[in-house]
């Protein structure tokens, strides 16, 4: 794995914007070639989202020819709900983008059939030739979207219910009222996330830092399914100091001196305007 | 029906918000469902260049202007309306209500039939929800510049001497009454009973019969502070109906106010908007000399004499009323309140359309309202204006 340490959650984001930038901009996206991009919700990615805005308000990146797929959706929220992962997503970003609405997908949590809609977007996945990029956020007890610990490693997208700790992580954005939190979700799997041809993992604050602990320097384990992607070829974590805070020095050290490396990755930072 | 999305915009929902406005079929519609649900992106867009949008202003009381009189029965009353209407874009307003002041019967019935309730577009701000009919039925004591030998009252027949006057209520929304005329009670409410809105307003009433008034119906006041009795700390008068423990649960007591800086001091202004801020209706009670210069011109019956932003009756000191455009009484009450930009503009748009019963649709830019609003830089001058999200009016200097 690649594992990128930014001083402070800012820097992180930027880096993980700068990167998807690039990304996209080096696979040279057009008509007959579209970009596949997963997508995360939550707090950690807000920063990347306002980066990637400004790049495309610049007129650096378009989203023109990019398919994006997001990771899970809540169960029977309505989808203008304020909380919903529709809202957050057109909110925070596609609104302020020129992606076309139907290259933009969520899983319905308000689908007649729910198992029907998960295998649904998994052969929106396949017929869209894979995920190029997945990016994903970690729970505090270690799960990537809502594949709660205990979950299958080789699963798929299906319906989940939440575990107690992320309905407490949760509670924040209802108010507070434990009641109000959704108790289930549409999730892509663990397979899912790892069939993709990289994944960027987001891992900010202290309060994250056990579970980046438990993913990386620990074993391969469905307690912590984050740890899954030891066995992808091509992962990145980005994350900011206070995420460390549980990792060996070794460890820190060891990565903190490849960074020259990883900024090569994002600098140059690549721009739409030089091509057309 | 297309979508045409302006950015960036602000002035949604009832705090300035950094968002974009999004128009089909005349009316603002959400861009998130048609993102999620049609999947359509706009068809048009327009750079707003980060001016606010608000909704367009809405003139509830307005005798005339631009040469025009309401008050006066020409042959054709209509496209004296018309011109009002397509001048009065350029203030920011796109509704409003044509007033007559006290008038014989004669012009009442020739003048009201020839206005009817249309909506705004290219040619003009709409006739909102019909004429506004300030008199006969008001105090001689407070008439102001409302001609005596026309004032009546309803005592005899009570609303039999209204239609008497007026003729036909088709086109009729507001009417001003001094409540203490007896059998008011009635005839407010038989008049709030056919959805007219009744103003208080050029009288003599204490705070009992002001308060009366308004369990009977009214729910209006007609430029506060102008022709009625000053507060007075044991009987505050019509201006007590601000701060009332007396009015029915729940019901919003609107008042007028102009202003222009010359109606009404500054303080009393600022007194008026803390005691009550929900209440405050911005109108202009603008007169035929709006728009024109100065010198002598005509209002109802009798002559005018203009000045700067004065008007008096002629060889008087009685005011007769302001022509500062609507779009001036709002930046003279943003400067002179200290209040909000909202709350400046709301005065304009939201409590005039509250009080008519009409803010599903207008007043607001909400999901679903009609798309009535105006373009206005950072002073709050007005750049352009749209009526059912199609330009209406565009300033010299924002023409291409």
């Amino acid at each position: 794995m690649r594992l990128v340490i930014l001083d402070n959650y800012d820097l992180a984001s930027e880096w993980a914007a700068k990167y998807i930038c690039n990304r996209i901009i080096q696979f040279k996206p057009g008509q007959d070639r579209y970009f596949t991009l997963g997508l995360p919700t939550g707090s950690t990615p807000l920063g990347c989202y306002k980066k990637l805005i400004e790049y495309h308000k610049n007129g650096d990146l378009s989203f023109k020819y990019v398919k994006t797929f997001n990771m899970d959706e809540y169960v029977g929220l309505p989808r203008n709900h304020p909380e919903s992962y529709h809202s957050y997503m057109w909110n925070n970003f596609f609104k302020h983008i020129d992606i076309d609405p139907n290259n933009a997908h969520i899983l319905d949590g308000n689908a007649a059939d729910l198992q029907a809609e998960c295998d649904a977007f998994e052969k929106k996945i396949k017929d869209a030739g894979g995920i190029d990029l997945f990016v994903g956020g970690i729970g505090p007890d270690g799960h990537i979207a809502f594949n709660e610990p205990g979950s299958s490693l080789v699963s798929r997208t299906r319906l989940k219910t939440l575990a107690m700790d992320t309905i407490l992580a949760n509670a924040k954005y209802f108010d507070g009222d434990l009641s109000k939190v959704p108790t289930m979700a549409l999730t892509v799997g663990v397979g899912t996330v790892m069939d993709a041809r990289e994944v960027m993992i987001l891992i900010t604050g202290a309060h994250k830092a056990f579970a980046l602990y438990k993913a990386i320097e620990e074993g391969v384990s469905h307690m912590w399914t984050v740890s899954a992607f030891q066995q992808h070829p091509r992962t990145i974590f980005v994350c900011d100091e206070d995420a460390t805070l549980e990792l060996r020095v070794k460890t820190v050290k060891y990565f903190k001196g490849l960074m020259h490396v990883h900024n090569k990755l994002v600098d140059p930072l690549f721009s739409m305007k030089e091509g057309i | 029906p297309r979508p045409t999305p302006r950015q960036p915009a602000a002035g949604l929902g009832r705090s300035v918000r950094r968002e974009d406005l999004w128009v089909r079929g005349g009316r603002v519609v959400d861009p998130e469902k048609l993102f999620f649900d049609e999947r359509r992106v706009a068809d048009e867009q327009r750079d707003c260049g980060g001016r606010i949008l608000a909704p367009g202003f809405i003139d509830v009381q307005i005798n005339g202007g631009f040469g025009v009189d309401f008050s006066k029965a020409t042959e054709d009353v209509g496209s004296g309306v018309a011109l009002v209407a397509r001048r009065l874009l350029s203030h920011g307003v796109t509704s409003f209500c044509p007033t007559l002041i006290t008038s014989p019967p004669e012009i009442y019935h020739k003048v009201l039939p020839q206005i009817p309730v249309k909506s705004g577009g290219p040619h003009g701000a709409g006739v909102l929800a019909g004429v506004h009919l300030e008199g006969p039925f008001i105090s001689r004591e407070k008439r102001g510049a409302h001609p005596e030998a026309h004032l009546r009252s309803f005592e005899a027949n009570a609303f039999h001497d209204v239609l008497a006057t007026y003729g036909p209520l088709d086109n009729v929304r507001i009417v001003t009454l001094a409540p203490e005329l007896g059998r008011s009670h009635e005839v407010i409410q038989a008049l709030t009973a056919r959805g007219i809105c009744v103003s208080v307003g050029h009288s003599v009433a204490d705070l009992q019969a002001a308060e009366q008034a308004v369990r009977s119906g009214a729910s209006f006041i007609t430029h506060l502070f102008n022709a009625m009795l000053p507060f007075h700390h044991r009987d505050p008068g019509i201006v007590g109906l601000l701060t009332s423990d007396q009015l029915p649960p729940g019901r919003c007591i609107f008042y007028g106010m102009i202003a222009d800086g010359i109606h009404t001091n500054a303080a009393a202004l600022r007194i008026a908007h803390r005691a009550h801020p929900q209440g405050l209706v911005l109108v202009t009670d603008a007169v035929p000399a709006l728009g024109l210069g100065n010198g002598r011109h005509t209002l109802g019956q009798q002559e005018v004499e203009v000045d700067g932003l004065m008007a008096h009756v002629a060889g008087t000191k009685t005011l007769c009323g302001s022509i500062a455009p609507m779009d001036v009484c709002v930046r003279y009450f943003l400067q002179a309140t200290g209040c909000s930009v909202e709350t400046a503009l709301e005065a304009a748009s939201l409590h005039p359309a509250q009080l008519l019963g009409l803010d599903k649709h207008k007043g607001s830019l909400e999901f679903g309202a009609d798309a009535d609003f105006v373009v206005l830089d950072e002073a709050l001058c007005v750049q352009a204006t749209y009526i059912s999200g199609e330009l209406v009016w565009q300033a010299e200097d924002a023409r291409p």
